[in-house]
């Protein structure tokens, strides 16, 4: 297991756990305010600090990262279901209508920009972390369509897709049995990072204001909040910042790692395009 | 070689900026948050039209002063007939608009009548609704008559939607402003800043400034960030009370702190289940820790209210024990309504940081006695929509910024939805008082009478904390109504 692996998942790992253990238990309940206790320093009781609601720092951090994690993971989740199916189905018909017509239609959703479309849903049924989910998964499925067509290609030429065929197996049947198995590593990989970029994705929604609402904690809104505050609490934007910054570098480096574990190909070394998209 | 050439240039430098610095600056550029949607003060609500033109470009029969006082406007005095039916108002000579034409007894006339005209888009149309003619007797004197005595005719009429306007500039003026006052307006940049320069023919005493700039800039960090770069030389009402205390600290900056006519309020939707029941309602005061309130969303900016009135209006009346912070009460009023469980609602709150900080600090006190209030963060525009046109909430927070407007609540139909038919009949009565003693009993009782009703959770007076350049003198301190009146504003020596 390379030293980027390690790190990664390490990184990765801590932000996860933080984030399932404030399903049980936080320091301090987030939902209660105490303002008498407000921009309170590091202490004991507040390992981080308070804000400027006197709620527990540490605390809103856990809870930010359970807000990311669940976002970004359905978001993925999302992006998964919708396109690896439209990514087989292009491949099996390949060079016909229906191929032009899935993957103009990919191209089209990739030329709007996710904010907008995300302004656009908080403008109809108001803003929430499900809006944002919706807003982020919508623009997973292009790339995992594009990703999965592009993997599946060329095995359809292989010889062992052929005796399927030959043995009468329809398009169907080859591209879930023989076609996905094959294609696992590659949605491994692209999945870690669609996650990281997720998490990016959904800070910048709660920042302006469209992702969870509070009481709900998320790591956006927490910077957003305290940004007139940045002259005499640095702190307050500094943390949850830090935490989007470790948790995406932490799933990058966790990416990067899988794929050289899991491609025989990149394993020399080589760095190719990773094939990230940018959301 | 360098060194001589540098130390020149220097030396030319400081020169050229110490000049710079001596020279006295006529010129001020005003920081505030809100754009006028257009400059016709008598056709909209929005207080950023009267901030930029209420005493700078249009002025009214009698105008407030900064202490709220009602003094002289274009008219320089009057007569009141004893029966109090018939005031008679004594023009300014000499009074020109900003187009040359002059001012007359026939503008007070076209003014009047076009406000309270049936087509009129006056937002206070019931300021004029007590008018039952006004006619010009010459060119300098003009008589109202009213259909029942008015208490507060001279005072309603010194409101920035009672200023003077000209039959002949009315088509455009909600672009090209034009009126009477000290400032005549240049040019507005939308989106960014509206220009005024000094008015050389003005009647009154001229401004010390020869121009004045009001420029728009809504994000509290960027106010910050011009405020400190000197950018602008005064924010009025500075949105971001958390940075109050820096700039107090700093000499180059004054942090004035003074009173508002905002009522700050938790508007409670009276004829939504629950809250049509009143120990619902009254639950929902006792709920609350006003001062938790000042202190988390303004920084301990703010004065606690008990009822719609403003502290220091002489006739007020301290009832916020009424609402005295129990949530063990609150609690036990539930469980007697029928919600020992506790129920949810909507706590919509438009952008000023009040609202939002407040709303968030209020949504945690409510849980606390099992009130779930669901946070939607809404837009100016949406607020209007959804709240105040739609009725469409459970709870909301909003500043009152109008002076005197108890009567509020005599109107069935306002967002709230407090339907009292005493209360009406009280301020019906109220509005034909003019004698101070019975109007000061009457007021007295109308504050009593919403806050025993428990209409809406009565937070705190809105403090209006504008910071200004260290050098800059004669800002309003308090905002008797919504006005920047820079008439009397200088740079010190």
């Amino acid at each position: 297991m390379s030293a980027r692996l390690l790190i990664g998942l390490g990184l990765s790992g801590l932000f996860v756990t933080a984030g399932l253990v404030s399903l049980l238990w936080t320091p301090h309940d987030v939902a209660n305010l105490n303002i008498a206790a407000k921009f309170a320093p590091a202490s004991a009781e507040y390992l981080l600090g308070t804000d400027h609601f006197g709620r527990d720092i540490l605390s809103m951090i856990m809870v930010g990262a359970r807000t990311s994690i669940a976002v970004a993971l359905l978001a993925v989740g999302i992006g998964m279901l919708g396109g690896v199916p439209l990514g087989l189905l292009a491949a099996a018909a390949r060079g016909s209508l229906l191929d032009d017509v899935v993957m103009r239609f990919n191209d089209m959703v990739f030329a709007f920009p996710a904010l907008l479309i995300a302004i656009m849903i908080t403008a109809i049924v108001g803003p929430s972390a499900v809006n944002a989910i919706v807003a982020i998964g919508i623009f997973n499925i292009p790339v995992f369509a594009r990703l999965v067509r592009a993997g599946a290609l060329p095995l359809w030429t292989l010889d062992f897709v052929l005796s399927a065929r030959v043995s009468g197996k329809g398009a169907a049947r080859i591209s879930v049995q023989h076609i996905l198995p094959n294609l696992t590593n590659l949605l491994i990989v692209q999945g870690t990072i669609q996650f990281s970029l997720g998490i990016l994705a959904e800070a910048g929604l709660s920042f302006v204001g469209l992702g969870a609402q509070p009481p709900t904690a998320s790591w956006g809104r927490m910077m957003a909040e305290s940004q007139t505050m940045i002259s005499f609490a640095p702190h307050l934007a500094l943390i949850p910042g830090l935490a989007i910054l470790l948790t995406v570098l932490g799933l990058n480096l966790t990416g990067d790692g899988l794929r050289d574990a899991l491609d025989p190909k990149s394993r020399s070394g080589s760095q190719q395009g990773s094939g990230r998209a940018e959301l | 070689m360098q060194g001589p050439i540098a130390a020149t240039v220097i030396t030319f430098f400081t020169a050229a900026t110490t000049v710079a610095a001596q020279a006295q600056r006529t010129d001020a550029i005003i920081g505030l948050q809100l754009e006028p949607p257009h400059l016709d003060p008598t056709s909209a609500a929005a207080g950023a039209i009267d901030q930029v033109l209420y005493a700078n470009v249009f002025e009214g029969l009698t105008r407030f002063g900064p202490d709220g006082s009602v003094q002289p406007g274009l008219a320089a005095s009057w007569t009141i007939s004893d029966d109090g039916l018939s005031y008679t108002f004594q023009l300014r000579e000499g009074v020109t608009f900003h187009d040359g034409t002059a001012f007359e007894a026939s503008d007070v006339v076209f003014s009047l009548d076009r406000a309270r005209a049936e087509d009129s888009t006056n937002a206070q149309k019931a300021l004029f609704a007590g008018i039952e003619d006004v006619e010009a007797l010459d060119d300098t004197s003009v008589r109202i008559d009213l259909a029942t005595p008015q208490g507060n005719f001279l005072f309603n009429l010194a409101w920035g939607d009672a200023v003077m306007v000209a039959r002949e500039s009315i088509e455009d003026i909600k672009n090209q402003p034009i009126g009477t006052g000290a400032f005549r307006f240049e040019q507005w940049r939308r989106g960014d800043q509206i220009s005024l320069s000094r008015n050389a023919d003005y009647w009154g005493e001229a401004t010390s400034l020869e121009a004045a700039t009001f420029k728009f800039i809504s994000e509290p960090t960027a106010a910050y960030a011009a405020m400190l770069a000197g950018d602008i030389d005064a924010f009025y009402s500075y949105p971001a009370p958390e940075n109050l205390a820096q700039f107090e600290r700093d000499p180059r900056f004054t942090v004035l702190s003074g009173n508002t006519e905002g009522e700050t309020i938790l508007a409670i939707n009276n004829q939504q289940s629950p809250f049509d029941d009143i120990r619902v309602r009254k639950a929902v005061s006792h709920a609350i820790d006003r001062q938790a309130i000042i202190d988390g969303a303004m920084f301990g900016y703010g004065t606690p209210i008990g009822s719609h009135f403003a502290p220091h209006n002489p006739d007020y009346v301290d009832l916020t024990a009424n609402a005295a912070f129990d949530p063990a009460l609150a609690r036990e009023l539930l469980a007697q309504a029928g919600y020992r469980e506790g129920f949810s609602t909507t706590l919509k709150l438009p952008p000023p940081s009040y609202a939002r900080r407040g709303g968030e600090i209020i949504a945690a006190q409510l849980r606390e006695v099992g009130i779930e209030a669901e946070i939607s963060f809404l837009e100016w525009a949406q607020w209007l929509e959804q709240v105040f046109r739609g009725y469409d909430y459970g709870l909301t927070i909003v500043s009152h910024t109008e002076p005197m407007d108890i009567n509020i609540y005599a109107r069935p139909d306002y967002y709230f939805q407090y339907d009292n038919p005493d209360f009406q009949a009280l301020i019906e009565t109220l509005a034909v008082e003019s004698d101070p003693a019975a109007r000061s009993a009457l007021l007295a009782q109308a504050q009593t009478t919403i806050a025993e009703d428990f209409v809406n959770g009565y937070l705190f007076q809105l403090a209006l904390t504008s910071v200004v350049d260290a050098k800059l003198q004669g800002i309003w301190k308090d905002a008797p109504t919504q006005a920047v009146d820079l008439t009397g504003v200088r740079w010190a020596d």
